[in-house]
């Protein structure tokens, strides 16, 4: 085998934090030139490639409520279930928490233990807002007998919209677990690696939401003879 | 307070599950307790049950597989035997149990046989073979592999307690809705499958991120071996399709736990949507299997012809279209369902075109043999074998991929020959290659040759032996998973099956002995060179078996061969031509016990929820839930392996490589 010792190429990504070339192993950007990654983008690479596979769980879900979108079974319709105004307002309340969450990253880069646990806890209370509105919306259509054994479209809609409150619930949790390490163990490069991760987790329902919005209760909404 | 579950539960007036799961518990038992005895249990736990080294985690792997393969093997016989002995009259199993073994047949054979089997090669060869020192996330690989035991775990449990699903491998609705299997058979197939697929999942993230992000220096697409880029495919292939599976499961069990209505066919379910989903994962999954087999035989191919790879590139080009094209023909699956002409012409031709990668693929390994040096070692037979079966299993596939031939022969035994004929030769027998040519690198001694090639041809004869009759049958009008038949015409066909299996038996005992043999002649049979095959990519690099960090110092590939093209240039110049590395300390991530805690709490939740046991259930997700914090609180993720240490090892590895070139020059 070659054993020449290599140096450290340039630092391709402008992470600005690679150590200098005499401590440090080969590292680059993983396209096959000068050796593996730097771990913050194979931590981040890793987690976009867990989000596409999430993604096309709910892609799976997307499907199927398309499939069952007419099967009411004489029972109601999304036409006399929706109510676009407190989808507005959860979808106001998600919208927001990813600008605080936003924050949130900005305020670690800036090493801001204050800002970091207002802007994460301002994310948490309005994911839960958002979860509180969804669980009230839910208990309300079953109170109207329009429960998820009523029809498939019911079936199918409940499950598409509860797998995403699901995640977010999910995202509330590991919330948490980051403002306690962030607190107990400060902004450990490890630590902000997992801060990442959870900002991409974030991000990426905040975008499956907006597609919930659009595809499922505005599409759901318009008169029949906008649908095909 | 144990929601469903009763002693009703222990099928006591049935001996074969009740005996047989006892066997298999009272095996467990007293391998624990010897192992506990002889004091081999902190070993045990230190340097496997923790391990995140992909070489150990692949071993455990290969070691899961092969236990589930005995045990999907035993079905087997007693499918054959059942079938040789119903002509006319009931056999020995009841359809209850005939259909539960089937099942069982099926879904440890894909899910626990198969899937270990790849997987575990891929950890074991891809990162050594990308010049690296692991996967990008070894502690979730050990969590992936924990996962996927909890799920062979599930199904072998079922045995004992409740019962397995009759449904057949996939859990067609409605049949596996609540209304018509109200047992827990349904419930054990899901939670397993589904349980082990969040590990599939995790597999699949773990090694496209290592195969696209963490390369040796120099390691160009165009330069990683073939195997690495068949594996690449294959878990791509895993993210886009297993949480289709995971989505299509959780429905059927929202189905039959909540009430809800997708598959049951009232309230405007659908049943056929639970079969377009179910392909939409089902059939990627059968390139998942067998592309890291084709990227296999391309390895023992241009190692045993002495020869690079012919056509490398084409070989990329046609890997990548079997993986985009696989997704293109899901509906070849059930034709009969009645889509109209024009849907199963497009998916009937598109199931031709994928034929057209593979056929290039025989191609190249066929031109790789001509005018090479072929040494026909069991490695290479098992190879040769695939490319004289699987030609057949593919053509017989091309056939079915005709709608108007397939309303024939739907669901009839041809079909169930055609997928064996593909899976044995195409997926075992590579596996089995495989086994022949890296056990060396993982173990560091060769396997016995002799009593490898009569494993080899037992298993050649005794598969085409069982399965030949299984076209003929087809073709005569038999039917799949028939309990009994009346048909006179069918019989000796069946009995030669029967014949069939009992061949692969003994290949199977041939293997058994080998590993023995083996292992009690290993003095004599040591890789000092860590090269046995005269191989060509980085893994012979390394010393057999490779230190934790696989190489001291990562190399810097320069070719599409790099060690060929090192060990070229040493032999040329009979000394080695590189001068030793300044050695620096490596940094490892230490060992973990996360995998197997959540493995525990996830076969807590499994079970729970099986038998509805609600409070269980939900202590089983808090178990995991805090398993993870734990895992997170942690302050020392890695230790250091000191350069003394390193430079120790690697000079062993660089003296005994300077020995073989002195030998050579003699």
């Amino acid at each position: 085998m070659s054993t020449e010792v290599l140096r450290a190429p340039p630092d391709p990504y402008h992470l600005g934090h690679l150590p200098s070339a005499a401590d440090a192993p080969p590292q680059s950007t993983g396209h096959g030139g000068g050796g593996p990654a730097p771990k913050r983008i194979v931590v981040g690479y890793g987690f976009w490639i867990f989000l596409l596979s999430d993604v096309i769980i709910f892609a799976s879900f997307f499907a199927a409520y398309s499939v069952l979108f007419k099967a009411t079974a004489g029972g109601p319709t999304a036409q006399q279930l929706f109510d676009l105004r407190n989808t507005a307002v959860q979808t106001a309340f998600l919208l927001l928490s990813t600008f605080t969450c936003g924050m949130a990253s900005i305020a670690v880069g800036a090493r801001s233990q204050k800002w970091t646990q207002i802007a994460l806890l301002c994310t948490g209370v309005l994911g839960v807002a958002f979860l509180t509105l969804e669980a009230r919306e839910f208990a309300s259509f079953v109170a109207r007998g329009a429960g998820p054994t009523r029809s498939a479209f019911l079936s199918s809609f409940f499950t598409l919209v509860g797998c995403h409150g699901v995640h977010v619930t999910a995202g509330v949790l590991w919330l948490g677990t980051m403002m306690a390490q962030f607190y107990a163990k400060g902004f450990r490069t490890d630590i902000r690696h997992r801060f990442l991760c959870f900002t991409l987790f974030w991000h990426a329902l905040d975008i499956i939401w907006v597609a919930i919005f659009s595809l499922v209760y505005i599409v759901g909404t318009l008169p029949p003879e906008f649908l095909p | 307070m144990f929601g469903k579950l009763t002693w009703q539960a222990i099928p006591l007036n049935e001996p074969i599950p009740l005996v047989s799961g006892l066997a298999v518990y009272l095996l467990l038992f007293v391998l624990i307790v010897w192992v506990l005895a002889k004091g081999y249990g902190p070993y045990l736990w230190r340097e496997w049950i923790t391990s995140v080294d992909h070489k150990r985690i692949g071993v455990m792997y290969f070691l899961l597989g092969s236990v589930m393969l005995l045990r999907g093997f035993i079905d087997a016989i007693m499918l054959r035997a059942q079938q040789a002995m119903a002509f006319n009259a009931p056999g020995y199993l009841p359809p209850s149990h005939f259909d539960q073994i089937f099942s069982a047949h099926g879904t440890i054979m894909i899910f626990f046989v198969a899937m270990p089997f790849v997987i575990g090669l891929m950890n074991f060869a891809v990162p050594l073979q990308l010049g690296v020192r692991d996967v990008a996330f070894p502690t979730l690989n050990s969590v992936s592999f924990w996962l996927n035991a909890v799920g062979a775990f599930l199904v072998t449990l079922s045995l004992l307690v409740g019962e397995f699903s009759r449904t057949g491998w996939l859990p067609y609705p409605p049949l596996s809705e609540l209304r018509y299997s109200p047992g827990v058979g349904i419930d054990y197939y899901c939670w397993a499958i589904q349980i082990s697929g969040i590990g599939t999942v995790m597999t699949g993230v773990n090694f496209v991120t290592t195969i696209l992000k963490l390369r040796a220096p120099g390691m160009n697409y165009t330069r990683m071996p073939m195997f690495c880029w068949t594996a690449l495919a294959s878990n791509l292939l895993i993210i886009a399709a297993f949480p289709v599976l995971t989505a299509t499961l959780a429905m059927l069990l929202l189905d039959r736990y909540l009430g809800f209505h997708f598959f049951t066919d009232m309230y405007g379910g659908n049943s056929m949507m639970f079969m377009n989903l179910i392909w939409a994962w089902g059939h990627p999954e059968v390139y998942i299997l067998v592309l890291p087999a084709f990227g296999i035989y391309s390895e023992v191919v241009s190692t045993f012809s002495g020869k690079p790879l012919f056509g490398y590139r084409s070989m990329i080009i046609a890997t990548m279209a079997i993986c985009i094209i696989s997704f293109m023909v899901w509906l070849h699956h059930f034709f009969t369902m009645g889509a109209g002409p024009v849907v199963n012409a497009v998916f009937g031709i598109a199931s031709m075109i994928i034929a057209v990668p593979t056929g290039v693929k025989i191609f190249n390994w066929m031109f790789t043999m001509y005018g090479g040096r072929v040494r026909y070692s069991s490695a290479m037979l098992w190879t040769i074998g695939f490319m004289v079966s699987f030609v057949v299993g593919g053509l017989t596939g091309v056939l079915l991929a005709v709608p108007a031939a397939d309303f024939q022969l739907h669901n009839s035994m041809f079909l169930v020959a055609h997928f064996h004929n593909t899976i044995i030769p195409g997926v075992v027998f590579a596996v089995f290659a495989a086994y022949t040519y890296w056990f060396p690198k993982a173990f560091g001694f060769v396997l016995d040759e002799r009593l490898g090639k009569w494993a080899f041809w037992l298993w050649f004869v005794g598969f085409w032996v069982a399965w030949a009759p299984g076209y003929v049958v087809g073709l005569e009008g038999m039917t799949r998973r028939l309990q009994h038949y009346d048909d006179p015409q069918w019989r000796p066909w069946l009995m030669l099956a029967s014949v069939g299996v009992l061949i692969i038996l003994a290949g199977i005992v041939a293997q058994v002995a080998q590993l023995v043999v083996s292992i009690r002649t290993r003095e004599k049979r040591r890789d000092r060179t860590g090269d046995p095959w005269d191989g060509r990519s980085l893994e012979w690099a390394t010393p057999s078996p490779p230190p934790a960090f696989n190489f001291a110092v990562l190399p810097n590939v320069k070719d599409q061969e790099p060690y060929w093209d090192i060990k070229q240039q040493a032999r040329q110049a009979m000394q080695l031509v590189t001068p030793e590395p300044e050695y620096q300390a490596i940094e490892m991530p230490r060992n973990s016990p996360t995998g197997f805690v959540t493995a525990f709490f996830a076969t807590v939740t499994g079970f729970a929820l099986i038998w509805h046991i609600w409070w269980l259930v939900i202590l089983g997700l808090l178990g995991a839930y805090v398993t993870f914090v734990v895992f997170a609180w942690r302050d020392h993720t890695e230790f250091v392996i000191p350069a003394e240490e390193v430079a120790r090892i690697d000079r062993a590895n660089r003296a005994a490589r300077a020995e073989r070139l002195r030998e050579l020059a003699r």
